[in-house]
């Protein structure tokens, strides 16, 4: 049995804004990663929002990383892709129109500036439809891959040495990532303009 | 050619005209048109948002108890001032009153986020407008350390330390990755700084990246987590707990101590790092005194911090509250957020359409209704505009004025209202740093003023976190340990109709909340932002705004590198992400980055 010291730290990270549909993805995944998955007391799963360099410290404290995002590849929407490494900041880069671009950008180099970049990083985003309806829901083709994006990070965390456990109990709404009526469910409900 | 505005300004767009878009190192977009005399003076300028937002779109039909909980990702760098905002509108409205201890635990909040939004500002944001980082690589190590040795007593400054980072500093430009350091204008001749002066610059940009994550654990303290802190209507959500280690969360001696040393550290970094890197810039750019603006003429503050709960009185809030018009120092003119003549929003040069285009609307009847028209003599296509026509709609940003006057908001402001008061707590420090840089008054009224004032702000905002921590301990130690009323917390107390407003002091200026409640639901609500006060468009009369008015009159280097407009308008902290939204109703991205 390894020593819980000894096991790497691993961050989970979602970022994006859930007020702009499609931006919505990163949260959402980490969201629901938490509600369907225990972890262990080294895995941080984390709803990064739209922070910038307030997340230096997370992942100068992370040995892996795995981020969630909208991105534009310039793929068919609703494409997965993972991306690991120093490919992740070109990816980020790449993105045209997200308000947090610079914010994650920056984060990184931020990290990097320091000397603590995390040793692996994985990015897994998500070909967005639309990021342009204010207030409006994420899109049936960006929805569906939430699932497949969380067996994806399931995957990383099993290599990484801490595989995530389906939970036995549903998780009370209290213990929920995003509470206050901005969880998915409650969200868009009332997403489109009245 | 030239017209002159109501507000006093001199408009001449004969000139050639430049364009950046987006200007870099901000939240969200900004472009910034402006015509050049023959001498590359700037003599007539254009700030366009190219975002759209409306919050009522997403809050209409909610519980207003919900609405901090949105608002608070309007943006990633305002969280928790959307927040405070938010929960104080709905309390206004439903006569909902705070214990003392919300109030003392909601202002360590909000200075806490003054102090880490100033500082992150002004190293992260701002500095490199002053700073040239690849001079730093020419500096004499020892002469470096002489220079920090003598204006502060702040440790990390012997001759091997400033070698290791620009060793350090050599090897992460060798790599290739500027990483944060790209889009820099370095060589420019308007960077002043001699290359000791640039290193210890750069050492401490890396040093406040390192400790501005401390600063935020009070956040998380108070907050019960961050990103995201938690906010109650009624109070704040943290249980007290002070005698042992209780509840998950529970606010316990061993947690105010940790705030309390935070505090402490957080002031000594201020007062000998931010403080003296501050006056020593200053020092180099006591002759660049342009970006003044609309500051010499007219200022306004809501205030904020209240001394007492439930107390929004001019008397009761630390940060001043009050307008300032046509530079009369001497009359300070109150604010009242209800009054339907006072706070309105004007769409003639904005793209949104209002049932008339000429009249002003109070936030309580705001509409946010997109009307993307461009003016007749813009040049270009609709999806990439080269030039605006600041004659038509030309901004996603709508015009806010008081009583129909423009005003610059913020630090800057805040200082300038403080000094008129008389307020010895923001009076004396300007007075010190000025007499010390042997300036006249009148100096305040610049970019370097702004960026002056917001240092000497975050001193200030430390040093009352300590104040309300230290009221809250005795209180606390005093049995005292409520921190919310809930007595209203049911729909059924509250009123079929109520409306209300919220306010604060955001960092970057004053920010306010409007809401109207029907039937225990949202009916309508307006966040007027501080970066709408600062980058609004010209109203129906022809004002121009703060970031418009602050570019008149500056003198360029030269104009294929416009260090000169990103140094002003990033002087103002200025923050597109909540006043706008990113593209067109066309779907077009409207940013391009290029400098014509």
């Amino acid at each position: 049995m390894l020593n819980p010291k000894d096991k790497k730290r691993i961050l989970v990270l979602g970022i994006g804004n859930i007020l702009w549909a499609d931006e919505g993805f990163g949260v959402r995944v980490v969201e629901e990663l938490h509600s369907r998955y225990a972890v262990d007391n080294n895995v941080t799963v984390l709803d990064g929002g739209t922070q910038g360099l307030y997340l230096v410290s997370f992942l100068e404290q992370a040995d892996c990383v795995v981020v969630f995002d909208a991105i534009d590849y310039g793929l068919p929407p609703g494409q997965l892709e993972l991306v690991r490494d120093d490919e992740v900041p070109k990816f980020t880069g790449a993105k045209k129109v997200s308000l947090h671009q610079t914010g994650f950008q920056e984060v990184l180099s931020a990290a990097d500036f320091l000397g603590r970049r995390p040793r692996e990083l994985a990015l897994i985003g998500c070909q967005p439809l639309d990021l342009e309806t204010w207030g409006g829901p994420l899109t049936a083709p960006v929805r569906f891959q939430i699932g497949p994006a969380i067996e994806l990070a399931c995957k990383l965390l099993a290599q990484w040495g801490s595989p995530a456990k389906p939970r036995g109990a549903p998780l009370p709404a209290s213990e929920r990532l995003l509470a206050n009526n901005i969880d998915h469910a409650n969200y868009e409900m009332r997403a489109q303009p009245v | 050619m030239a017209v002159q505005t109501p507000n006093g300004f001199s408009l001449d767009r004969s000139g050639r005209r430049i364009v950046i878009d987006p200007l870099t190192r901000i939240e969200g977009h900004l472009r910034v048109e402006a015509n050049l005399d023959s001498d590359n003076v700037i003599r007539n300028a254009v700030s366009s948002g190219t975002m759209w937002r409306g919050i009522e779109v997403i809050l209409r039909g909610r519980d207003p108890r919900d609405a901090w909980a949105f608002t608070e990702r309007i943006c990633g760098v305002c969280t928790g001032t959307h927040a405070l905002a938010s929960v104080r509108a709905v309390e206004n409205a439903l006569g909902i009153v705070i214990p003392e201890n919300a109030n003392s635990i909601r202002n360590i909040m909000q200075l806490c986020l003054l102090v880490h939004d100033h500082l992150v500002h002004f190293y992260h944001l701002h500095a490199l407008d002053w700073v040239d980082v690849v001079s730093a690589l020419n500096a004499d190590p020892k002469s470096t350390s002489a220079l920090a040795q003598s204006i502060s007593p702040w440790p990390l400054s012997s001759p091997g330390y400033f070698r290791d980072f620009q060793i350090r500093l050599n090897k992460f430009f060798g790599s290739g990755q500027l990483g944060p350091f790209k889009n820099g204008y370095w060589g420019h001749p308007a960077y002043k700084l001699p290359p000791e002066a640039n290193l210890m610059a750069v050492a401490h940009y890396m040093e406040a990246l390192d400790f501005q994550k401390e600063i935020v654990k009070i956040q998380a303290i108070y907050g019960g987590k961050n990103p995201h802190p938690n906010w109650l209507v009624g109070g704040v959500p943290c249980a007290i707990n002070i005698d042992r280690i209780g509840a998950v969360g529970a606010i316990n001696m061993e947690r105010l101590n940790i705030v309390s040393s935070i505090i402490a550290r957080s002031i000594e970094f201020v007062e000998q790092v931010y403080l003296p890197d501050i006056a020593a810039i200053c020092s180099f750019y006591k002759d660049w005194l342009h970006g003044g603006g609309l500051s010499s003429k007219s200022v306004m503050s809501y205030g904020d911090i209240p001394e007492n709960a439930n107390d929004c009185s001019a008397k009761s809030l630390k940060l001043p509250r009050g307008v300032i018009l046509n530079g009369n120092l001497k009359e300070i003119l109150p604010i009242d957020h209800g009054d339907p003549e006072q706070i309105q929003e004007f769409v003639a040069h904005s793209w949104y359409k209002y049932p008339s285009d000429c009249g002003g609307l109070h936030p309580w009847d705001g509409i946010t209704e997109p009307s993307f028209k461009l003016g007749p003599e813009f040049k270009g296509s609709k999806t990439d505009i080269k030039e605006l026509d600041e004659g038509g709609k030309y901004s996603w940003i709508k015009a806010p004025r008081w009583r129909g006057h423009a005003v610059e908001v913020g630090p800057l402001a805040r200082y300038i209202i403080g000094y008129a008061q008389g307020k010895a707590e923001f009076k004396d420090p300007a007075e010190r740093l000025l007499k010390r840089l042997n300036l006249p008054l009148t100096a305040l009224f610049s970019t370097l003023g702004r960026t002056a004032a917001r240092a000497l702000e975050c001193q200030w905002a430390a040093h009352q976190m300590r104040y309300f921590q230290d009221k809250l301990v005795v209180q606390l130690k005093a049995g005292n340990t409520a921190t919310a009323d809930v007595s209203r917390w049911r729909p059924e107390s509250w009123r079929k109709e109520a409306k209300g407003y919220g306010f604060t002091e955001a960092p970057r200026g004053a920010l306010g909340h409007w809401i109207k409640i029907k039937d225990a639901k949202i009916d309508n609500y307006q966040c007027v932002v501080p970066t709408t006060w600062n980058g609004s468009p010209r109203d129906s009369k022809g004002n121009i705004g703060a970031f418009e008015a602050s570019l008149i009159g500056t003198p360029m280097a030269d104009p294929q590198r416009p260090l000169e407009i990103l140094r002003t308008i990033h002087s103002f902290d200025p923050c597109l992400a909540c006043s706008t939204h990113v593209m067109s109703p066309e779907g077009q991205e409207m940013a391009s980055v290029k400098v014509r």
